[in-house]
């Protein structure tokens, strides 16, 4: 009730805006009291931190300590590498233990390269320079952002100075999603309750290196103390516009607050940014703030511990903390619970292992419990009742997605925009026949990926053995143009000594033919000095016998030698 | 003009050449795996059939007569296979991929019974030569849309979850029987 | 009787002109299908298919002197692809081509001689090094072919799997959980 009537207000304040609504969507139990009453608690020093070194979307970074080295809090241990990569810090001072793959927060539950440090209790930070982010050089600036390492707070981990790209240029809108739609988490709600002035710093350097003429943040209307402390944090300025956008899931999703803050509908394949619009999590505009303000890396996050947990609410953690100890912090995971989820309960993963760490890309850790997350039923066949399509946010037609994904017919399934589709659940949460529609989608997309990466390969491997075949082709050319070239030489050279000789019969000595002889004479004669130089082989240490034999047959051999020379003498 | 518009919705509809006459069903069944295929086969057959219609009138009214009728079935035949040979030329050089998948199906246009079927069918029915290309064209565009409808059909069944014992051919005769059915239903549209 | 052979005479004699006609106006001078077939190959050039490279065995399928089932790194995806390409009915791999899971070739730092032969054997210049140095392979670009194992005279080079890592993870196939019937 005071939930509907808080909606009204905050709707109420702002009726200016002209309001746009995605189709479909669903209102799935919020749970957010759960964990939004409590302000956010910071994680003390631990002992132990494991910092996977791929913690983003893109290429894996590459490691630059070693066992064995000591580490300053804040200093890069994994350096960006290739485009779409962003840099990965210690984050605390201690003794690198080990380079090694461990678990981490993924769905395939396999293990990957983690840099294992143990903290020395004195949490020495390296000197962080504040950024004078209004006078460096645009360049200067997204590399530095970069080098500090940071990437969507919002589950993406998309490398943020990417997105900062002022050349892409054509940005006039830059949205700010605190929407933050999926069930139970509630980071980005405390984030914008307490720390809102330093969520719009941020958001004053983005709208800077960005050029957007206007902010619209967009805020689901069931978190009012959040829109509260974000409106009265912008004050008067003008070009920043919080938004209460109606609570219906998934509002969050970068496309669809594109379209419900601006109309705007992001054309299929493409991103925000081909309508002139650019989404940032409110959470990355507060990396942003400590990144620029404080030449902090990119060190910790918020985190919401929630679901069947004694304390649940937000916990501010250094990444690389492992869940184990989040865990703990919350109080611990009460009995009877039934495993983790990682992420909300519409697009998260089940976790398998406590020790993997905290990620940049890990909003939420809910521990379940059969009352409040009971058991999907078994699936029954597709009724084709069009629930799933009503329901899609992004237009799409998942019951005919699903009929081919499932016969592994992927080009039929792509033909259905299989790629436009933002794997939210909607259709998943609301089929009556309890389909798993959303993991159809993502089996079959990573099987097309996959087979892009074999065409790929297979394309690469075609060119460089075309390369090798003319390689070949031209060095036999290159080889048979010589010779021609030599014998042809020769030939002249003949013809000319034939000419000289009949010209100048009286020339008894070809010079040419002399220093033929000549040449001819020098090889001969080094044959045989190398022949002399010759020593036999295997005759260092011997056994005595064996010396002794080769000793009596050299003996007869010079024998031998001298009676042949007799003989010839005679 | 109406009549000619009654003679294209009779052959399209109500006396489809392959759902009422039976005729054609060799390619009904064998070039309807894919949609795309289906397309082109469709295509390739309403040529045919069209050009073969309007070139076996002439030939039948002003060669043939009433003295030669003996060599109807013989001289359409070769009128027939001539155009099929001008066709797969003509689409080997314009589609491979296409040429490639149609196949020996291409070349069994000839053999295909509704092409002969049709042009025996008019000179029975004793059309004048427009009435003979629009019958011949009608004929054609009833083949190609329901080889389209069930082609796209198939692209289905082969996702489904059909019982084994009925799993490819049987489950695609079952549908074809029922579309039969449903042809049926257009026997009423024109008195 | 006369006028009957006339008839079909002059009938087949129009015809003739016609084909010969089109013969000459829709003459196609190379066969590109072999292109066609050449992208869906897998490309290792491992001549496993009794064919010295990918290409030739397009060329092959195309010409029809090849079977469609020859290539075992395709897999039988391949094959299904190729079928579907052509038009005819997918089967199963030939004989002793069973497909293997992917793997690189990697050469043993400690043996290798740096004889180069690996290198003249390798088909798409994966292997870098120079003679009496350490050979090196790149992975990246080795399809795994294999053809760089006997050549080697001390052995020293051998096959590694590729495995599963958080990069090339896939999502599996959902598995429906099948309901006791009562």
């Amino acid at each position: 009730m005071t939930v509907q009537k808080s909606r009204l207000e905050a709707g109420a304040t702002r009726a200016t805006r002209k309001r746009h609504t995605f189709n479909g969507g669903i209102h799935p139990d919020g749970h957010k009291d759960v964990s939004n009453a409590a302000p956010i608690v910071t994680l003390p020093l631990l002992s132990r931190y494991v910092v996977p070194l791929r913690q983003h979307i893109g290429t894996a970074t590459r490691v630059l300590v070693q066992a064995g080295d000591t580490v300053l809090r804040g200093q890069m241990i994994g350096a960006a590498e290739g485009y779409v990569s962003t840099a990965v810090h210690a984050p605390t001072s201690g003794r690198v233990v080990a380079v090694e793959p461990h678990e981490v927060p993924h769905p395939s539950g396999l293990a990957d390269l983690c840099v294992v440090i143990e903290s020395d209790g004195l949490d020495q930070a390296v000197e962080f320079q504040p950024l004078d982010w209004r006078n460096l050089d645009p360049s200067a600036l997204r590399n530095r952002i970069r080098d500090l390492g940071l990437a969507g707070l919002g589950g993406a981990v998309f490398p943020s100075f990417i997105k900062l790209n002022p050349e892409g240029g054509g940005i006039d809108t830059l949205i700010l999603n605190g929407a933050e739609c999926e069930p139970w988490i509630t980071c980005d709600d405390r984030l914008m309750r307490e720390r809102a002035a330093e969520i719009l710093q941020g958001v004053a350097v983005m709208r800077h290196m960005l050029g957007a003429r206007e902010v619209l943040i967009g805020i689901e209307d069931d978190k009012p103390e959040a829109i509260a402390a974000m409106r009265t944090a912008a004050g008067a300025d003008t070009g920043v516009e919080v938004v209460a956008v109606p609570t219906l899931y998934p509002s969050g999703g970068g496309k669809q607050l594109t379209y419900l803050l601006t109309g705007r509908e992001t054309p299929t394949g493409g991103r925000s940014t081909d309508v002139g619009v650019q989404v940032f999590n409110i959470g990355t505009a507060h990396a942003l703030y400590r990144a620029v303000a404080l030449g902090e890396p990119m060190l910790s996050r918020v985190v919401t511990v929630t679901g069947h947990v004694a304390t649940p609410g937000n916990y501010e953690a250094r990444l690389g903390t492992p869940v184990a100890d989040l865990l703990q912090a919350a109080g611990g995971a009460l009995p009877g619970s039934t495993g983790k989820l990682v992420g909300g309960p519409m697009m998260g993963f089940e976790l398998e292992d406590n020790a993997a760490p905290l990620t940049k890309a890990v909003n939420c850790i809910i521990v379940k419990h059969p009352d409040l997350f009971p058991a999907r039923p078994a699936a029954l066949p597709c009724i084709r009742c069009g629930a799933c399509a009503r329901a899609c946010p992004a237009d799409l037609q998942p019951f005919e997605m699903y009929w081919f994904a499932r016969a592994k017919d992927f080009g039929k399934a792509q033909s259905y925009d299989l790629f436009d589709c933002i794997e939210c659940g909607c259709c998943s949460f609301v089929c009556p026949s309890h389909i798993p529609l959303v993991d159809y989608f993502r089996f079959a997309k990573s099987e097309i990926w996959e087979r892009e990466r074999h065409k790929h390969d297979a394309d690469q491997a075609r060119t460089r053995h075309e390369f090798k075949e003319f390689r070949l082709e031209r060095e036999k050319l290159e080889k048979a143009e010589k010779l021609a070239a030599k014998v042809a030489e020769n030939k002249a050279r003949d013809a000319a000594a034939a000419a000289t000789a009949a010209a100048n019969p009286d020339a008894a000595a070809d010079p040419e033919a002399e220093r033929k002889k000549a040449i001819l004479q020098a090889a001969l004669d080094r044959a045989k000095k190398a022949k002399e130089a010759v020593t036999p082989q295997n005759t260092e240490s011997l056994p005595p016998a064996v010396e002794k034999q080769i000793a009596e047959i050299e003996a007869r051999r010079a024998q031998a030698d001298t009676a042949v020379e007799k003989e010839a003498g005679q | 003009m109406e009549n000619y518009l009654l003679i294209l919705i009779a052959t399209v509809f109500v006396n489809n050449i392959v759902m009422s006459k039976i005729l054609g069903l060799c390619p009904f069944m064998g070039v309807s795996r894919k949609l795309e295929t289906a397309i082109g086969m469709g295509a390739a057959t309403t040529f045919v059939l069209t050009l073969a219609s309007g070139t076996s009138y002439l030939i039948d009214t002003y060669l043939l007569g009433q003295d030669l009728a003996y060599l109807r079935t013989l001289s359409f035949i070769v009128v027939i296979a001539g155009i099929v040979g001008f066709t797969e030329m003509f689409i080997k050089k314009t589609s491979p991929v296409l040429f490639r998948v149609l196949g020996i199906y291409l070349p069994l246009i000839t053999t295909n019974c509704a092409v002969l079927g049709i042009p025996l069918l008019n000179v029975m029915e004793q059309h004048n030569f427009m009435e003979s290309l629009f019958f011949g064209m009608g004929g054609a565009l009833g083949f190609t849309l329901v080889l389209v409808l069930f082609a796209a059909m198939r692209e289905r069944l082969e996702a489904a979850e059909v019982p084994k014992p009925f799993k490819g051919t049987s489950i695609a005769m079952i549908t074809a029987g029922l579309m039969s059915l449903a042809f049926m239903g257009f026997a009423g549209l024109i008195k | 009787m006369l006028s009957a052979i006339l008839v079909m005479a002059g009938i087949g004699l129009v015809l003739g002109a016609v084909l010969g006609w089109a013969s000459i106006k829709y003459r196609v001078e190379d066969d590109p299908l072999v292109e066609k077939i050449d992208a869906v190959l897998p490309q290792t050039q491992c001549g496993q298919c009794g064919f010295p490279g990918c290409k030739p065995y397009a060329e092959a399928i195309a010409k029809g002197e090849a079977d469609i089932n020859k290539c075992p790194p395709g897999g039988e995806e391949g094959v299904k692809h190729l079928a579907e390409l052509l038009g005819v009915e997918p089967k199963p791999l030939g004989e002793g081509l069973e497909p293997k899971p992917k793997a690189v070739a990697v050469i043993d730092d400690n043996n290798c001689i740096g004889c180069t032969l690996c290198i003249q054997a390798c088909p798409v210049d994966a292997i870098v090094g120079a003679a009496k140095q350490l050979h090196v392979i790149v992975a990246d670009q080795c399809t795994g072919c294999e053809l760089c194992l006997p050549p080697c005279p001390v052995d020293c080079i051998h096959m590694e799997v590729v495995k599963e890592d958080v990069a090339t993870w896939k999502w599996r196939y959902p598995i429906h959980a099948i309901r006791r019937v009562e």
